[in-house]
């Protein structure tokens, strides 16, 4: 056991320490990814009841998701949820709602225009373009088959 | 029941992206592109529609459903209104949700605060 140095523990180490992480780090992505969506289930069967559709309550179920990833973010404990939920956090509509708050908020001192509005699409542009890119795209391809 | 599918549905699809986070180097942006462009392509091939009749929100409340709704809308737009179908189907079919995001995030980052980092 003397033989070995420290740079070689410290290899030793890394080689075994991640793996449990990496199991961790899935089971609390699926247990807050799975109760985000079972609420999200809740929230649409709720809304159903009062009198709306199906399509009507696909459409109010990410409303009302959404201002609530927004809000928790603002409180500031949706970024308390994500440091162990990591992807359950990040994956549902929460999370993109959270992409939007979380650097707007951080960059309000550069104002409101190039600061709060600018910055909200951070991350948000880039689902919008590729979301929305690749629908039209769908769409040629559908038009020409059809 | 419905509950259970939409958490082990969701929870699936929550694990998917940890794995890519965890193992490819994907930033939480890159993950976020990669589903959404998913849900669309496995919309249009017609994979996703059983996925999301079984998981319920499980599959529409995770971004690849955000594509799914931009899919299934552009789809339904062009068999109803044709080449200008193309545009406004995606968009069309998602617009409260993106409407909501844009206004309930400028309202949020306006009222609230970063706080402060321990």
């Amino acid at each position: 056991m003397k033989n070995i140095n420290q740079k070689d523990y410290k290899d030793y180490v890394d080689g075994i320490v991640p793996k449990p992480t990496y199991f961790k780090n899935c089971i609390w992505a699926f247990i807050i990814g799975g109760l985000i969506c079972t609420f999200g289930q809740f929230i649409t069967e709720l809304v159903m009841k009062y009198g709306l559709n199906k399509k009507e309550a696909a459409t109010a179920t990410p409303i009302i998701l959404i201002f609530l990833g927004a809000f928790f973010t603002g409180l500031g404990l949706y970024d308390r949820l994500g440091k162990f939920a990591g992807a359950g956090s990040i994956v549902p509509i929460t999370g993109f709602a959270n992409s939007i708050v979380s650097p707007a908020m951080e960059f309000k001192r550069e104002g409101y225009v190039l600061g709060v509005a600018a910055r909200m699409f951070s991350i948000a542009g880039p689902v919008l373009v590729y979301g929305f890119g690749s629908s039209v795209i769908v769409g040629i391809i559908y038009y020409f088959i059809y | 029941m419905v509950y259970i599918k939409a958490f082990l549905v969701g929870g699936v699809i929550c694990v998917i992206g940890q794995l890519l986070m965890d193992g490819t180097k994907m930033t939480p942006a890159h993950v976020l592109v990669t589903f959404v462009t998913s849900g669309v392509i496995l919309t249009a091939i017609g994979i996703y529609e059983p996925i999301a009749n079984f998981g319920g929100a499980g599959a529409t409340v995770p971004l690849p459903g955000f594509g799914y709704a931009l899919g299934k809308g552009v789809i339904e737009a062009v068999k109803k209104d044709g080449i200008l179908g193309i545009f406004t189907g995606g968009i069309q079919a998602t617009a409260g949700g993106v409407a909501a995001a844009v206004f309930f995030g400028y309202l949020m980052s306006v009222i609230f605060n970063p706080k402060t980092k321990k």
